[in-house]
This record gives structure tokens, C-alpha cells and sequence, in this order.
């Protein structure tokens, strides 16, 4: 099956994360051997999320997919030992079915004027952040030279005679037009290496890492309003899968569809969990339209594979919280009292999660398998069916929620980890901790791109006056 | 039909096949060129046929036929008449107005028309008279290769045209000029004309033949049977009026701590390019590719730079095509071609090579092998022999080189072409193995 080896090249070894072969039974990185892949540490699945429920029940299985509304046992009002869930987001009422299509509310009106604190804002592309030597520069990463812009003192020397920008690896030659120095031939940094945005209480931050020639992962963010007027955010985030041609823009195309979808479909009154079902399908139609397009950069794409990419998404509003995915990329759930256990809220689409959710193997067995972490599910044209999963969830106390990609997660696999790497103030300064979680997959080796977006919950900080 | 608004050169294209992902710490970067040049016609159709002009036009250009007249011309006595008939049909594929001379080559070299330092402009009387003239060659005297360039060369220097160009013919060995004069004068013309050349017979020296041909970038090849002269000598003209620019430079920039291992052709023949390389301005430098009418050649460019971090990417060599210019300058022809280095520790990606570049790198083993597996067989390692042309038959095996392959079992027994399992001949007829040496550089392309 030629989808199969598509999703095993991206399995990775679980002691260096380097990207796996299909037949490969020991990792051509550090030798590990695959066949002894330990179990993933245990890490309540979607559903679970006060930890009262075993991970192998069946509600647990369940996808948290709208049509099916959990299960009564998955979510009690309170811990099994009688006292209040721990800070567990528990589930709305039932929302409407994804497939129906969006029923207006009753309240919406079209002709509301213009909220001057929840406006849909124009996107604009995420503002490339030159990397400084000066101040964010992590001590592991000695002279990296992406990482550092141009001395403004030896620039200014060369550029003058020159008449062009420096080179940032030897300083010395000036940038051609196909972006190459013409001293040293090394490839200038790219305006995608590293990406940091921050809209209203959101912010995301995406890097290169340290393994990759290029980031193929790719954020949009946003702020909106509800018809009620109270605010609501948006953050998406998409890894593009790299045995695909063009993956970088196919993140790209489907993370600022979906941003788009959701900014314009929140304000006309459209269930948060619709909106973001809705949201998924304008994303994969943006990537889909992708391969029909003649690649323009074909010889940077060893294979030719339709454009692909996984998405993950949430929107936050006042009282909830709607997730939605599609692949390996994540959410987490990390209350501000971090007494209270941190959740992930969505389920891979990979092989292991499926062979577990369909009871075929246990968990043991299904992450010792190679295909373990193989996607089983991805926007492209060559998906076998999109299956947008969501999910809606009602905090009762607040937090901030991690969006982010496999190279954030692969150092921060279990929500416990995750909840300790975040920074205790990241429901204050989003960017800050967005920035602190990036530096932890780097420090961790940084061998994919890392993208985390951070949306604080609930919308209105609490103690603010409602807009 | 004539298209008087196009500039005389054609449209040059540059494509680059390599696979640019290296391993951690590794420098060496292979790439395949492929350089075409269309005047709007089709690639690879007659060359007779210029594009760029109408018929009966083209591009300024002056020929001189060298024509062996030593004593050994008269053994047999119809390869005298052969080398004449020959000459003949190269004259009438001359196009009017083309600048032209014929010189008779013995220990000395004699012009033979239109004489006097001069070259005639073609048309159909002196055509006429070119061919009367050359009745009065005849057979006697040695052979100095050398002169026959120097006039050559003086004589296409005395018109102001795009395209100088020669043919030679040789039937011996240079036998009245030391090896070191021929090598003078072949540096003293080289850049300055091309020059196919072609042995007739069997009693010439290969190495001689293909080495004129290499330094002046025309084309070698054996004519054993003389009576084939005539249609070769045609073939050649036509290709040579086919030419429509001359003096095509590839241009090689590459970064600094860069070397170039090697800048070599690998088709239409394999001919190694790197040692003639002249510096261009900072970390650059042009291999001359000699003139051009409608056609694709292939370039292996093998480039040694200092390697980066993974996740790194590198330009390691920017081909671009130029044509040097008197002054010092260069006209560029706008095409250029990007070669890549990314690390990676993806060994998927890094360790896969290229189709294009194991093509080629077979193709120039093969023409290696046969050279030294006919040397070892001169010398009478029959062993050493049978291993390098065991290997070629392999080789050509592989790569689908159906014509080496051809040429190859005239000279060894195949047992198993795949293994390269092969045994030597008793008995090689000296054309058959003489054909061989000659055409070893000649390679197939990659199926696409």
C-alpha cells in the first residue's frame, strides 16, 4: 500500500527521533533497535481527562467526535473519590452535529456594527522575527549563523561598497538574487526559519529546529468576536509532512484557510465546534487545490508526493473550549493551578493510537510496532477520506491551551511533562512561554520544526470587564 | 522565413540533475549539466539545418581542409583517391559564401587552394576550382602534423568570421616532428579554431588522432575503410556549417574553501575539461566548450566544499554560460544553472544517487577501462586485459551502450555480459581494436 509507506517514512525512532525507513529495524541514526520500541509513556487518552477513567475503557476508544457525545462514565461531575473534578474541563452539552449544516443562531444579526475590541482583523502574514544574538539566543546554540543577524557594525562596512545585503554566515559577501551568498554560497535565513506572532492573548511561535534544511510547519492565530460580543480566539497550527512535495506550502495554504474559515464564521454566530469542523474542510480543500499546481520548486522535493500536511486547532471563548485535528499534531490542556492535572485533549491519527482505539492491540504491542508512529490521517489529495475530528470542552477553571507540533511534543510527550516545562506565567505572557517551549525542543535537539501556539482560557481574562 | 530580429545566438538552456542532500560532514558535490542549445528547430535534428538563418545562410565562418598527402597515401593507391573524393564532397557540402582553403599536409604543409595566404569564399565557381585543384595532389613526404595547424591557423585568422573551424586527415604517425612541436602547436591554436580529425587506414597513432581532436575540441574518429571517406567528410562539413556560435565558455563560480575536483563532458563523448580552465574573477573560472549549433551535451561537475551543519544549505557551484570576450570581458547567455548542497541526516536522502550521475560516472569508468585494458593488452598483461575489459563489457552492458557493447565483442569473447565474464581474443583485426580506442569516449544518455 503505497499510503502505508508513506506513513512509515515519518515514524521516528523513539530514542533520537530521527526519521525511520519502513523496513528498518534499527535506527541508522543511533543504532537503537526498533524492535524493542518501549511502550509511550502512559498518557490518558483524549477523553479521560480527570484521570478517572482507565485509558483501555471504552469511552476512552472513542474518538471525542461530536456525533458520538461522550459517554456518561467518562465524564462524572467529580473525581471517583467523590470530590470535585480537578480541574477538569467537562463537556458541553451535546453540540450540534459537525455534518448539519450551521444553523444560525437565532440571535445573530448580520448588520451588528463594528466591535472596535473584537473585529475580525486582517491577517497579515506572521511578521518574521530576525533570530538575535543578543538576547534570545540559547547557550547550546553557539554561532549558528541563522540565528544571528547581521552585525550592523561589519554591515554596514560591506553593504555600503556592495550596494546588497550581507551575508550572515561569513559577513563578508553580498546576497545574490536566488538568495545565496556570493562569497561563501551559504543559503540566507529564510523569512519562515522563525516565525513569532502575537494577536490579542495568543501568540505562536515556529522554528526551523536544528536538523531540518527548512520549516515546513506553519501557524495562523486570530482574535474575534462572538455575535454576544464577547471575544473569542483562534490559533491553527499545521506540520507539513515531509515525504510530500511541497509540505512547507501546504501548511501554509492550510493554516491560513482554516484561520480564515473560523475568523469568518465565528462572528456570524456559528457553534465554535461547527465552525471549526467547517474550518478543517476549508483547509484540506486549500491543500487539495495545491496538486493540481505545477511544482515550482521541484528539485527541492526529492519525492512526488501530493502537497500534504497535518492541522490542529482551537478556539477559545468565554466558557469554552473546541479543539479540532487531523494527524499527529496536538493540544494539551495546562491549568494555571498546576495542582490541578494537565490534559491532552486530541488523539493521534496515528497506526498505534487507531490499533488501539479499534481494540486490536494493546498499547504495549501497538507502540512496539514500527508503524507506531506512522499518520494515519493528513490534509492532502492523496488522504483517503478527511475526517476532521473535534472536540468541545467547558474548563472549569483557567488555564492556557498548547497548540503545537510533533517537534514540540516529542520533548514534552505526556501532559504531565508538558505542564512542567510551561512556564507558570504562560497565561500572562503567551509569547514568552510560546518562546520557552520552542527553546525546550531545541535544547531537546530541535530535529524537527517546533511550532506552539498559546491561547490562554478563558477569553476574558478573569477579573476583566466583559467587552 | 528568416528571422533577421533574432540575435545570431541561439537560445542556451542549462538544467542541473544532482541530489543535493549530503551526510554530516560531508563536502563532495556531484551534479550533471546538461547544456542545450536550440535555435528553434528541434534538439538533435540534422544539424545541416541551420535555425537560426534561412537556407543557403549562416552565421560567418571560415573551414580548412587539411588533407594527409605523405608517401604512405599511395598504399594503397585508392586512398590518395579516396582523401580527393572525399575532399570534394566536403567542398560541395560548403554553403556560399563560407570562407574556405585546402591544405596538403606532408613534413610540410602546402596550400593547395586558393593559395597565397588567402582563403576563397565559397560559391559555385570556386567550388569548381577548389576540386580542379585538387587533382594535382599527390602522394610523397612525411608527415608534421604540427605545421599543417600552424597554416591552418594562419590562414583562418586572415578573415573575420564567427566560426573557424577545421578538418584534418591523417592516414601515419607524425613521424617528422617530435611529439613536443605537435604539442606546441596545438597549444598555440587551441581557442583559436576547432578541428575534427580523422585517421584513415589502420597505421596512425590513436592517441595522436583523438589528442588533436580533444585540444581543439572537434570530434576523432577512425575511417578504416577509405572508400567511407567521402560520406564522413560530408557528415563533418554539414555538422561544421551547422555551428551558429563559437567560443561557448561554462562558467564555474563556486564558494569560497570550494575546490573543483573535476569539471568534465560526459556526452556526447567523455573529454576532460579540468585543467583548462582559466580564472574568471573571484571564484570563478571558464571551461571552454567550443562552438554550437543545435544540440545537448552533458557536463559532470564534481565540486569539494567545506561542509556545514545539518540543516545547512549551500550554493556549491553556479554554472552559467559565457562568451569571452577580446577585452577581457564576457557576454553572458543568460542561462545558469544552481548546484545545491543541504545536509541532512536523512540517510534516505543523503545516501540516493542520482540516476544522472551514476549514468555518467559508469559511462566515464567505461571509456577508463577500455583505454587501460587496451593498454594493458599492448603490453601483454593479458590478465590485467581481461579484468578492465571484463568490467567494460559490464558496463556498457548496463548502461545500454549498445555500440561500445558492439565493439567491444570484436575484441574479447563475452561470456556473461552481465558478470563481465569475458575472455581475449586470439586474433583482433587492428581496425577492430583501433575502432575502439577511438570511439571509447563515446557515451549513451540516460534513458529517460
Amino acid at each position: 500500500m503505497s499510503q502505508m509507506s508513506q506513513q512509515a517514512a515519518l515514524s521516528k525512532c523513539p530514542s533520537c527521533e530521527e526519521p525511520l525507513e519502513s523496513g528498518d529495524r534499527f535506527c541508522g541514526a543511533c543504532g537503537y533497535d526498533l524492535s524493542a520500541v518501549p511502550a509511550r509513556p502512559t498518557d490518558a487518552p483524549t477523553i479521560a481527562l480527570n484521570g478517572s477513567v482507565p485509558p483501555q475503557e471504552t469511552a476512552g476508544r472513542d474518538r471525542p467526535r461530536p456525533p458520538a457525545p461522550p459517554a456518561g462514565p467518562a465524564w462524572p461531575a467529580g473525581g471517583p473519590d467523590g470530590s470535585p473534578a480537578q480541574g477538569a474541563p467537562v463537556p458541553p452539552p451535546p453540540p450540534p452535529p459537525p455534518a448539519a449544516p450551521a444553523a444560525p443562531s437565532s440571535g445573530v444579526r448580520l448588520d451588528r456594527p463594528a466591535q472596535p475590541s473584537a473585529q475580525p482583523d486582517p491577517q497579515p502574514d506572521p511578521q518574521p522575527v530576525p533570530r538575535q544574538s543578543g538576547g534570545g539566543h540559547p547557550p547550546d546554540r553557539p554561532d549558528e549563523y541563522p540565528l544571528q543577524a547581521p552585525d550592523p557594525r561589519v554591515a554596514a562596512e560591506s553593504v555600503r561598497s556592495a550596494g546588497g545585503p550581507v551575508c550572515v554566515a561569513c559577513r563578508a559577501g553580498r546576497v545574490d538574487d536566488d538568495g545565496y551568498c556570493e562569497n561563501c554560497g551559504h543559503a540566507q535565513p529564510r523569512e519562515r526559519d522563525h516565525m513569532e506572532q502575537e494577536r490579542g492573548p495568543v501568540a505562536a511561535v515556529s522554528d526551523r529546529g536544528l536538523r531540518h534544511h527548512r520549516n515546513e510547519d506553519a501557524f495562523a492565530v486570530g482574535t474575534t468576536a462572538l455575535p454576544d460580543g464577547t471575544p473569542a480566539h483562534v490559533a491553527i497550527v499545521c506540520d507539513g509532512v515531509s515525504s510530500a512535495t511541497r509540505p512547507d506550502e501546504a501548511s501554509l495554504a492550510a493554516s491560513r484557510a482554516a484561520n480564515e474559515s473560523l475568523l469568518s464564521a465565528l462572528p456570524r454566530g456559528t457553534h465554535p465546534q461547527q465552525a471549526m469542523h467547517d474550518a478543517i474542510v476549508a483547509a484540506a480543500d486549500a491543500v487539495n487545490a495545491l496538486a493540481d499546481e505545477p511544482a515550482t520548486a521541484r528539485e527541492h522535493a526529492p519525492h512526488q508526493n501530493a502537497p500534504a500536511c497535518t492541522i490542529v486547532g482551537a478556539v477559545v471563548t468565554d466558557g469554552l473550549l473546541v479543539v479540532g485535528w487531523v494527524g499527529d499534531s496536538r493540544v494539551y490542556w495546562v491549568p494555571v493551578d498546576r495542582s490541578a492535572p494537565a490534559a491532552r485533549l486530541t488523539e493521534d491519527d496515528s497506526w498505534a493510537a487507531q490499533m488501539v482505539a479499534a481494540g486490536l492491540m494493546g498499547e504495549a504491542e501497538a507502540y512496539a510496532d514500527q508503524r507506531a508512529h506512522a499518520i494515519t490521517g493528513w490534509l492532502g489529495a492523496d488522504a483517503y477520506e478527511l475526517e476532521p475530528h473535534t472536540a468541545s470542552f467547558k474548563p472549569d477553571r483557567p488555564g492556557v491551551v498548547v497548540v503545537c507540533t510533533d517537534g514540540l511534543w516529542n520533548y514534552a510527550e505526556s501532559a504531565e511533562e508538558m505542564a512542567r516545562v510551561i512556564p507558570a506565567d504562560a497565561a500572562v505572557r503567551p509569547l514568552h512561554g510560546a518562546r520557552v517551549l520552542v527553546g525546550h525542543a531545541l535544547d531537546g535537539g530541535g530535529h524537527d520544526n517546533v511550532t506552539v501556539a498559546l491561547v490562554p482560557f478563558p477569553a476574558v481574562p478573569p477579573g476583566a470587564g466583559s467587552a | 522565413m528568416a528571422n533577421f530580429s533574432k540575435s545570431n545566438v541561439p537560445q542556451f538552456s542549462v538544467d542541473v540533475y544532482q541530489n543535493e542532500y549530503l551526510p554530516e560532514g560531508a563536502g563532495e558535490v556531484n551534479a550533471i549539466v546538461t547544456v542545450t542549445a536550440t535555435g528553434g528547430g528541434t534538439i538533435g535534428s540534422a544539424v545541416a539545418a541551420p535555425h537560426l538563418y534561412s537556407p543557403g545562410r549562416g552565421p560567418s565562418a571560415a573551414v580548412v581542409l587539411m588533407v594527409d598527402c605523405s608517401g604512405s597515401m599511395d598504399y594503397p593507391p585508392t586512398k590518395m583517391r579516396n582523401a580527393r573524393d572525399a575532399t570534394a564532397a566536403a567542398i560541395d557540402a560548403l554553403r556560399d559564401g563560407v570562407h574556405f582553403a585546402v591544405v596538403g599536409g606532408t613534413h610540410v604543409a602546402k596550400e593547395v587552394y586558393p593559395g597565397a595566404g588567402r582563403l576563397a569564399v565559397a560559391d559555385a565557381t570556386t567550388r569548381d576550382r577548389a576540386k580542379q585543384a585538387l587533382r594535382r595532389l599527390s602522394a610523397g613526404g612525411g608527415t608534421a602534423i604540427g605545421t599543417w595547424l600552424r597554416l591552418a591557423d594562419r590562414l583562418l585568422a586572415s578573415a573575420d568570421v564567427a566560426i573557424r573551424h577545421g578538418i584534418l586527415l591523417t592516414d601515419g604517425r607524425n613521424e617528422h616532428e617530435s611529439p613536443e612541436d605537435l604539442k606546441a602547436a596545438l597549444d598555440a591554436c587551441a581557442g583559436r579554431f576547432t578541428c575534427d580529425a580523422r585517421g584513415v587506414g589502420t597505421d596512425w597513432e590513436v592517441k595522436e588522432v583523438t589528442g588533436i581532436a580533444s585540444a581543439l575540441l572537434g570530434t576523432a574518429d577512425i575511417v578504416a575503410d577509405p572508400a567511407g571517406l567521402a560520406a564522413d567528410f560530408t557528415r563533418m562539413m554539414e555538422t561544421a556549417m551547422g555551428k551558429e556560435v563559437a567560443d561557448v565558455s561554462l562558467r564555474l563560480w563556486s564558494p569560497v574553501g570550494a575546490t573543483v575536483k573535476f569539471v568534465k563532458q560526459v556526452a556526447p563523448t567523455v573529454e576532460e575539461l579540468t585543467d583548462r580552465r582559466t580564472e574568471a574573477g573571484p571564484r570563478a573560472g571558464d571551461y571552454p566548450l567550443g562552438s554550437w549549433g543545435d544540440e545537448s551535451r552533458d557536463y559532470h561537475v564534481c565540486v569539494e566544499v567545506p561542509p556545514a551543519q545539518l540543516g545547512q544549505e549551500m550554493l556549491a557551484a553556479r554554472i552559467s554560460l559565457v562568451i569571452p570576450q577580446p577585452d577581457g570581458g564576457a557576454q553572458n547567455l543568460g542561462a545558469q544553472g544552481l548546484v545545491r548542497a543541504v545536509w541532512t541526516d536523512d540517510l534516505a536522502a543523503s545516501t540516493s544517487i542520482n540516476p544522472q550521475v551514476a549514468h555518467y560516472t559508469g559511462q566515464a569508468e567505461l571509456a577508463e577501462v577500455i583505454q587501460e585494458g587496451l593498454d594493458l593488452r599492448k603490453a601483454g598483461d593479458a590478465d590485467g586485459a581481461t579484468a578492465k575489459l571484463g568490467r567494460a563489457v559490464q558496463l556498457a552492458s548496463v548502461s545500454g551502450n549498445a555500440d561500445t557493447a558492439k565493439l567491444l565483442a570484436k575484441v574479447v569473447d563475452v561470456v556473461d555480459a552481465a558478470t563481465g565474464t569475458v575472455r581475449l581474443k586470439a586474433k583482433v583485426e587492428e581496425a577492430d581494436e583501433m575502432t575502439l580506442e577511438t570511439r571509447s569516449t563515446k557515451t549513451v544518455r540516460v534513458k529517460k
